[in-house]
Order: C-alpha cells, then structure tokens, then sequence
C-alpha cells in the first residue's frame, strides 16, 4: 500500500471514530440530562412536603395539615420485606440449578419460562394475586401483595444467580470436583461463595424494582388510612399512596404525592448505590490477581 | 505387573537439592539425571486402549501408556493434540460434562477408574489435580488448604493446623503466607495462588499429581518455582505434567509423551526423546520444524 493511500485510510478511520464516539457522547448525555431533570424536578417538588411529621404521621383528609405517609413507608416495607423472603430462595435455588445443569432439558425450561415471567406485565400478575388470594378470602391483602411483588422478582433473582454463577471460572468447579468435594459442596461452598456478590447484587436490584411498583398494589394490597400491621389485611403502601394522592383533585394531596415520590426515589436510590458496593467489594480480593 | 521399587533416584535428588539462587534459571538437563530403567520403577497409572469423545468427535485415539511412579511425565504436542484431554481422563473430570466420554481401561494401582462402578471421590483422594489458570477457592489461604482435608478427615484444629503448615511449608510457601493465612486466597500473587493450589491439591496426602500447564500463566520467575517444586515432589509421587514448553519438558521430566492428533506418537524417556527421537515427527517437533 502506498505512502498515500496508507494516510488516507487512517484519516478515513479516525473520522469514523470521531463520529461514534462523539454520537454515543452524545445519547449518553441526553439520557444523562432527562434522568437529572426528573431527579431534580422531583427534589425541587417534593423537598418541600417532608419533614418529621411527615415521616410520622397517619395520613389525613384533605384540607388538614399534617397528614404524614408513615403507614405507607411501614406498608412497603412489610410487603416487600415478605416477598423477599418467598422470592429470594426460590430464585437463588432456581438461578443456581440452571447454571449447573444448564445442559439439562429442565434448565432450559426454566429458564426460557424465567424470560417469560420477566415479559409479563406487572398489572397481569397483580389479576393473577387477586384471583388467587384475594377473591377467595373475599378481602385485599398484604399478603396478596408480598405474593404478586415474588412472582415479579422470581425472574429477576433467577437471571442475576445465573448469571454469575455462569461467570466463575469453570476450573473453580474441575478444581473442587477434583479435589473429591461432593457435588453438592463444590455448588454451595464454591460456586454459590464465588458468585455472591453478583446474586447479592441481583437481590438488591430486585428489591428496587418492586419498591417502584404501583399496578399490582391496586388489587391487593389496596391501601389503608391506618396503621396496619397485619399481612392478612389491607395495608398502606407508598407508591399507591402517591398514586392515589397524584390522582386527586386536591393540591395539598399532590405535594404530599411528590414528598412520597421523593421518598421512594431514595429508597431506590440506595438500593442501587449498594448493589454497586457489593459488587465493587466482592472483586476487592480479586485485584490482585498478576503475576508473581 | 511388576511391582519392584528402586531405591530412589540419587543423583536426580542431590541436582535438585540445591537450586542455586543465582544460577540460570534453566539448567540444562544433565546426563546423570536419566531415570533408571524402566523395569525397575513401578507402574503407578496404566492406561490402556483409550478412545476419548467430545461428542462424536474423536479426541483420543487407542492411547497406550504406562505412568510411573516417584517419577515425572510430561505430556507434549501441538494445541489441540489431546494432552490435556488424556490428563483429565486419568481423575475421570472430564465427567463433569455430559457429551465427553472414554473408553478403554486406566488402571490406577491395577483398578481401572474407568469402570462405572468405580466410586469416584476414591480415586480423586488419590489423584490431585492442579490448572493452568490458578483456582484459589473463595475463602481464606487456611480454608482453602482446609477445604480437601475436610473432605475426608475431621481433625482437631491443632491437627488441621500443622496439616496445613505442612502443605504449605513443602510448597515454599508458608513462609510468605503464615502471617496472613486468614486472608483471602484471591489477595496473593498468581505464582503464589498456584503453589496454594499445589498445596491444597497435596494436602489431602494424593499418590497421582495432575499438572496441566502449571506455569504457562506464570512469569518465569514464578515458573522456575514451581519446576523446582516438581523436582522437591518428584520422590513422593506419580506426577504428569501437560507442557506447551519444551524446555520446560526437557528440565523436569523422566519421561515425555508426544502426541499429535489425538495420537501418542512417542513415548521415551526424556533424555532420549529429546536427543535420539525414533520417529521424525517427534524430531520436527521438538526442533520446532511444526507445532
């Protein structure tokens, strides 16, 4: 190749990759922009509506001040906490099984009906609760909630636990396995210890996607005006608060829904920054990893 | 089979006794170092008329060897030869996948492991296994040599302590680990990752050790430890070790094994292997003329 040609050829390389670059730049931006802004907006309106009665208090009729979302937050923590613990095991197990034996019929299965699940929309699985828990017993649940909120997770926690446990090196598992260490223990004490901060991390997201989650409220937890403790009963959730607040005519309602909103933006928030910890504090040990 | 144990190779101990700090990392192989003759050294692994599939693939075709034991085997060949393939046949690990199978017959102490009925936590006991890429387990430098032994004993933690000094001292290791043993194993260097892993594997007190390209991940410094860990092991075991390293073939075996494409082309004692090879692929080979 000539001297010239040689020379057209790289400016022709470096243009094409100006252009990626400065288009990928520029979408990444973009995003970046809209989310401050929603961020932003939301601090700016709901900043206003908290304070410590807020955060204490029973919710009031319109018109009064002073109402607070204290049995929401209370709520949102009884339902998801009960939903991790139906979901958490059995994704963990499932995930664990598919990475595994992943050469097996039954893997396959689940995990195409794991995509599945992913697929179906939040509200599907809430008339799915309802039919199931609530109009057999003839009054919305907690529970019923717990229940729709572990099915939206199963899939979640199953793709994450199998996608690390896919991710350790295999000669971690022929090392163990030569080593004459029982299936079982080279899964849980190798494989599983390997993988867990990418299962906790999975955990974690899991966890903030259903905090979020308002459709499959509607029909089962239905919300509440009181302090309800009971899983068998209607209980107050946050994001159905908001909803029903948002959905008002009354202003004093709509600042209170973006103070909620807040909230559980939070919520979520920190969630996600503790995803991202596990995961940076699982490879700590790992850094070192060269030669000599 | 004849079972007769020649008093151990003398000269080969007192060369490897002294691995001179200062000296060339690579000594050449001397004559004295030839192993005695083959009847003479027992026959710890035999492997008999193996064929080897990945699927319907053939792998291995009619491998016939004999490995002996308190002496090193090297396996060599072109990538894709199937040395490796014929390591993991020895500890039965290629089971871990479902489409890869063997047939034919690899006596361990006269039992063939290969056999269905054979119990396979029996013959991994035995037979320990180190890769290429070192695999220190997710816990601490203690646990993971605690990790095998656990697997077939239960000691008082005394006991489980010198159990795992031993290991690691006969490793070179202990005296760069004993002040942090409840450290992650993760947090040494590779080539200390990769005696951890040989300690652990000799730890559970094996009689075969399996070495599939122990220091190809190693810088050479770390490689030259580990060589000279195969020489301190060499009296106490059946060891094989797959090689793309030539060198490294010539410097710590007693025997080599040729293969190329699936076949054992030649199989000699080292030293006459790498200077009067019988077959000329051997020969072009070991010059370098393919491979």
């Amino acid at each position: 190749m000539s001297a010239t040609s040689a020379a057209a050829l790289f400016r022709r390389r470096r243009l094409k990759s100006v252009l990626w670059i400065g288009a990928c730049g520029i979408f990444a931006t973009a995003v970046a922009v809209i989310l401050l802004l929603i961020m932003g907006y939301i601090v700016r309106e709901g900043i206003s509506a908290i304070s410590i009665p807020f955060l204490t208090r029973l919710p009031r009729p319109t018109g009064i001040s002073g109402g607070g979302v204290a049995n929401g937050i209370v709520g949102t923590l009884i339902i998801v906490g009960i939903a991790a613990l139906m979901a958490f095991p059995v994704g963990v197990l499932v995930g664990t099984y598919v990475a595994v034996y992943g050469h097996r019929r039954m893997s396959q299965w689940l995990s195409f009906l794991a995509d599945v699940l992913a697929g179906v929309p939040s509200i599907a699985i809430g008339i799915y609760a309802y039919t199931l828990l609530v109009e057999p017993f003839r009054h919305f649940s907690a529970f019923s909630a717990s229940f729709a909120f572990a099915v939206l997770m199963i899939p979640l926690v199953i793709r994450a636990t199998e996608g690390a446990i896919s991710i350790v090196p295999r000669e971690l598992r022929e090392a163990a396995t030569a080593l004459g260490a029982p299936e079982a223990r080279v899964v849980l004490k190798i494989l599983v210890v390997a993988a867990r901060p990418g299962i906790i991390t999975g955990l974690l997201l899991s966890l903030a996607r259903v905090t979020g989650e308002t459709a499959p409220l509607l029909f089962t937890a239905f919300g509440s005006q009181y302090w309800e403790l009971r899983p068998g009963q209607p209980m107050a959730e946050l994001s159905l608060q908001i909803f029903t607040y948002a959905i008002s005519p009354y202003a004093d309602w709509h600042a209170q829904a973006w103070g909620g909103a807040l909230i559980l933006i939070l919520a979520v928030f920190v969630l996600s920054v503790l995803a991202r910890l596990s995961v940076l504090f699982g490879r700590e040990g790992r850094g070192h990893g060269g030669t000599a | 089979m004849d079972i007769e144990n020649s008093p151990r190779a003398g000269m080969w101990l007192a060369r490897v006794a002294v691995p001179a700090p200062g000296a060339s990392a690579l000594p050449p192989v001397q004559p004295e170092a030839v192993a005695p003759a083959a009847a003479e050294v027992r026959v710890k692994v035999d492997i008999r008329d193996v064929d080897f599939f990945y699927g319907k693939t053939q792998a291995l075709k009619n491998i016939n060897m004999s490995l002996r034991d308190r002496r090193v085997t090297a396996f060599i060949g072109p990538s894709g030869c199937g040395k490796s393939t014929l390591l993991r046949i020895v500890n039965r690990i290629y089971e871990l996948y479902p489409n890869q199978t063997a047939t034919g017959e690899v006596l361990v102490d006269g039992q063939n492991i290969l056999a269905s009925t054979f119990d396979l936590n029996a013959v991994r006991s035995k037979i320990g296994m180190v890769f290429q890429r070192p695999t220190p387990f997710p816990m601490s430098i203690y646990d993971n040599i605690a990790f095998g032994i656990r697997l077939y004993e239960k000691l008082p933690t005394s006991e489980m302590d010198n159990r795992v000094e031993s290991a690691l001292r006969r490793t070179a290791l202990w005296d760069e680990v004993k002040d942090k043993l409840r450290q992650s194993g993760l947090s040494l260097s590779g080539g200390q990752q990769q005696r951890l892993c040989i300690a652990r594997a000799i730890a559970v007190q094996p009689e075969v050790l399996l070495l599939d390209e122990p220091a190809s991940a190693l810088d050479p410094i770390s490689t030259q430890r580990i060589e000279e860990l195969i020489a301190e092991l060499r009296p106490d075991y059946c060891i094989v070790i797959v090689t793309h390293n030539m060198q490294q073939a010539a410097r710590c075996s007693d025997y080599t094994a040729f293969m190329y494409l699936g076949e054992l082309i030649e199989f000699d004692e080292t030293e006459r292997m790498f200077t009067h090879p019988r077959e000329k692929r051997t020969e072009d080979y070991i010059t370098g003329r393919f491979g």
